[in-house]
């Protein structure tokens, strides 16, 4: 079986994130990295390999993004990917969620994946809906938010916590799973790996290469429209303490939380 | 006509709170865009009463689909059915999984423009704007709709309840059929609780522990301290550590668990991820104890510390102790 695993290159956690005034969408340039979902997606996609239950002929990382979504690419075949794929186009750029999975959707046609992994969220636009959008434009079932999954020949046997306890779904493949960070711990990659992502395969594609209708991508094409960003409401800042001295702080909890009369 | 689509999740006989705060916000909305709110649910074997009983929280109109509960995508098979037949500009979601999975399908099926984590929606100009907090919440976007029809996904909690006095709602059969992706997942078991059944809900001080716990046993330094504070006190749990099973489920909070807002929530080695956030924000005073500086909970914390749990958590609970018996 072919996997497929869709990565995304999110600003670095650990760098500030901001809006860009001028487009109110997010500013994305600035120190980037592979969002940290998506470890999970490629370490699942490794462990269904190395399960052995059913033979992996290839492992596939795509992406969409400008050209520094190499990166991501090459974080994610150092995990254990085989090759990569990368949509860069300045058509697709701005496009919403549902454009967004479009795009992707075309993007992974091409390959005729039989299962597409992804991370539950992404660590940037928390949205936990692509790969749900993915799976509509596909024509495959899916489930979000998996944190167990067994394959047998055919299908997979997927749990997730749900709105009232933990769900078991059965699915048929093709299929398109986004997994939770609960699935499983992400190994690191190897020295040798880190050095060798580079000189894996990378296909990089253009909208009309994957039939893109230039009509349905884009900002202005999306059907969700940002008009504005504002400052949420104001909230007064809370007290913090740094602990130097544990004596000391445990002293400064038992005070605040005694005024407020919690004790 | 600016009719709105509401999906109104249900279990056991009951809707789902989430769903009945999306009903009546529809409800408001429609009323301000000239149009009608209406429901769908969608189930085996779907009560009737259960359905006509959304009629008090403003829906005009409840339609009932036969098919398999508990999946996104039979859903838009039947949301997308009732959309076709006309008089919907927006689709409605209360904050929760199968509410998002189901609007981002949606909007895929109708190549529609979607927006999630909604906190609050507007009417304006006739048509409906919705508000979209972002980067932590540090920035709220506005989001308006191009498509012929808009999906709006709520955040959890993001609608209030309101019974707006109207009875029974006339209910509706839809017919539609699955789509063939839809008919490839079947529900094997749905709403597996695990772990011991315990009663968060109703504690005024909940201590709770996750992933900076560092292992299972680390909600013992929780659950000692909930002692110390004795009476009504009980231990909470974020989901990434429900998930490990470090504690049962009945204790998670947030996004897929509860909702509480007791007097004092003390979080322990939770970095406050939105999915927790949402689950008790409401709390009247927040303490976090975290070592990572940059954890977004202490964005929404009233007293920040900055430090290691293990070396604080049992002192904290000797003082405790200490002054309840002084």
């Amino acid at each position: 079986m072919k996997i497929c695993v869709l990565v995304k290159e999110v600003p670095d956690a650990a760098v500030e994130k901001r809006i860009d005034s001028s487009t109110g969408r997010m500013d994305r340039s600035g120190e980037k990295n592979l969002n940290p979902y998506d470890t999970h997606a490629i370490e699942a996609a490794m462990q269904i390999r190395e399960g052995g239950v059913v033979p992996v002929e290839e492992i596939v990382a795509v992406t969409m993004g400008p050209d520094s979504a190499v990166r991501a690419l090459h974080k994610a075949v150092s995990l254990g990917a085989d090759r990569s794929v990368h949509l860069s186009d300045q058509v697709v750029a701005g496009s919403d969620v549902a454009a967004t999975g479009y795009a992707l959707a075309k993007t992974l046609q091409r390959e005729s994946p039989d299962l597409v992994l992804l991370g539950q969220q992404s660590d940037d636009g928390e949205c936990y809906t692509i790969g749900a959008v993915v799976a509509e434009y596909l024509g495959m079932p899916s489930l979000t938010q998996v944190i167990k999954m067994d394959i047998d020949s055919d299908s997979l046997r997927c749990e997730r916590q749900a709105e009232y306890g933990y769900d078991t779904v059965q699915i048929k493949m093709p299929a398109v799973i986004s997994v939770g960070d609960a699935i499983n711990e992400p190994r690191y990659p190897s020295l040798k790996a880190i050095m060798g992502a580079k000189k894996k395969p990378l296909d990089t594609v253009t909208a009309a290469d994957v039939s893109i209708d230039a009509s349905k991508v884009g900002g202005e094409n999306s059907g969700a429209q940002w008009v504005a960003a504002k400052a949420p409401p104001a909230k007064a800042a809370g007290e913090i303490i740094e602990d130097e001295d544990t004596g000391e702080t445990v002293e400064k909890i038992v005070a605040w939380l005694d005024e407020r009369k919690l004790i | 006509m600016a009719n709105i689509l509401v999906y109104a999740l249900h279990y056991d006989g009951a809707i789902n709170k989430n769903s009945l705060g999306a009903v009546s916000e529809g409800a408001k909305l429609a009323a301000e865009l000239g149009g009608e709110a209406h429901a769908i649910l969608l189930g085996e074997n779907v009560p009737e009463d259960l359905a006509a009983s959304l009629g008090k929280y403003g829906a005009k109109k409840v339609l009932v689909a036969e098919g398999p509960e508990g999946l996104a995508q039979p859903l838009v098979d039947a949301m997308a059915r009732a959309i076709a037949d006309g008089g919907y500009s927006y689709a409605l979601f209360g904050g929760g999984l199968l509410g998002f999975e189901i609007g981002a399908g949606l909007a895929a099926r109708l190549g529609a423009g979607v927006a999630m984590e909604v906190t609050a929606v507007r009417a304006e100009g006739g048509e409906l704007i919705a508000e979209r907090p972002i980067l932590g919440d540090s920035a709220i976007s506005e989001i308006k709709y191009r498509s012929n029809v808009g999906i709006i996904i709520s955040r959890l909690n993001a609608f209030e309840i309101k019974e707006t006095g109207g009875g029974d709602a006339p209910v509706e059969r839809l017919d539609f059929e699955l789509s063939q992706h839809a008919l490839q997942a079947t529900m094997v078991t749905r709403g597996e609780q695990r772990g011991a059944d315990v009663d968060i809900e109703g504690a005024s001080i909940l201590i709770a522990g996750g992933r900076g716990l560092g292992k299972a046993e680390g909600f013992q330094l929780c659950e000692e301290l909930a002692g110390a504070f004795g009476g009504n006190s009980a231990v909470a749990a974020t989901r990434a550590v429900v998930d490990a099973g470090w504690y049962p489920y009945a204790a998670q909070i947030g996004q897929t668990g509860k909702t509480v807002a007791p007097k004092l929530y003390l979080a322990a080695g939770i970095s406050g991820a939105i999915q927790h956030k949402v689950g008790m924000q409401g709390s009247e005073n927040i303490v976090a104890i975290n070592k990572d500086a940059n954890a977004p909970i202490f964005e929404f914390s009233d007293l920040g510390v900055v430090g290691d749990l293990n070396k604080i958590l049992p002192k904290l609970t000797e003082a405790v102790k200490a002054k309840k018996a002084s």
